[in-house]
């Protein structure tokens, strides 16, 4: 367990990174700023981050601000709120990067959502397979 | 030719919860949540890397699926910890288990060498425990 302690000591210390990020997603996150609080220099903090997660920091605040606008999104925020809500600086940089991660515009990606729960709430068995539906005393027709 | 997985379902004491414990606290996101009715709700999530396996969230309650007496049987069952329903995968199991440990998840065993690979123990808000492992 001792030999271990250095290295167990770097994980807790990049986990807390990792939770910052996660917490403060929508403010003007200085990366700098988490490598210092998590006594690295910007080098090896990025690196070990990467060994670890399989993205840069930077990449992941991206990750993480794209998956909640996505969830802003399907609680009809709107597009431009959406975007200054996760932290993003323009509504084409929000756009374009929200296009390379889920394949659609942020609108596009929005009514899909609003179809599919559309969808769930008149015709719910569509979603579920019979075999439980029929367990569960659902499939009454 | 079965070519894969697309359910699988996990016995929850109570749905709300488990929604807490999967989303909140694994991460894992919603796929399906339909309201059946009166306290019946249909509710599947998935890992955020596997969106086409939707774990059913089953609440175990008298009725069709459980009869005389089955649902309160499985209950004990459940808390009582007889079920491992699934083994995770994570990119590192050190850094999820210090993660997870954080966000208050219990865990049985923590990461530790084993012959078959490093693996964690962890339960589930219910009683179900699973394998947490990584690739490396």
């Amino acid at each position: 367990m001792e030999e271990n302690y250095p290295k167990l000591y770097l994980y807790k210390r990049i986990v807390h990174a990792k939770l910052f990020i996660d917490i403060h997603f929508s403010e003007d996150i200085d990366l700098n700023n988490i490598a210092d609080e998590a006594c690295f220099s910007k080098f090896h903090f990025i690196r070990l981050f990467k060994t670890i997660y399989g993205k840069t920091p930077h990449q992941y605040l991206t990750r993480v601000r794209i998956e909640n606008s996505k969830e802003l999104l399907q609680n009809e925020t709107s597009v431009t709120e959406t975007c200054l809500n996760v932290g993003f600086d323009s509504i084409s940089s929000f756009t374009a990067l929200f296009k390379k991660y889920t394949k659609l515009c942020p609108s596009e990606y929005q009514q899909q959502f609003e179809r599919r729960k559309e969808q769930i709430t008149n015709t719910p068995l569509q979603f579920i397979p019979n075999c439980f539906a029929e367990q569960k005393g659902w499939n009454t027709e | 030719m079965i070519t894969k997985l697309n359910h699988v379902s996990i016995f929850v004491l109570n749905q709300d919860s488990a929604y807490e414990f999967y989303v909140n606290k694994l991460g894992f996101k919603v796929h399906t949540d339909a309201p059946m009715g009166p306290r019946m709700r249909w509710l599947t999530v998935c890992p955020p890397e596997q969106p086409d396996l939707e774990i059913t969230l089953m609440p175990i309650e008298d009725g069709m699926m459980f009869k005389d007496g089955a649902a309160e049987q499985m209950r004990e069952l459940v808390k009582k910890g007889t079920f491992g329903f699934g083994v995770f995968e994570c990119n590192d199991l050190n850094a999820t288990y210090e993660e997870l440990k954080l966000k208050g998840v219990v865990f049985k065993k923590p990461p530790s060498k084993e012959f078959y690979g490093y693996e964690a123990l962890f339960i589930d808000d219910s009683g179900n425990w699973f394998s947490l492992g990584h690739k490396k």
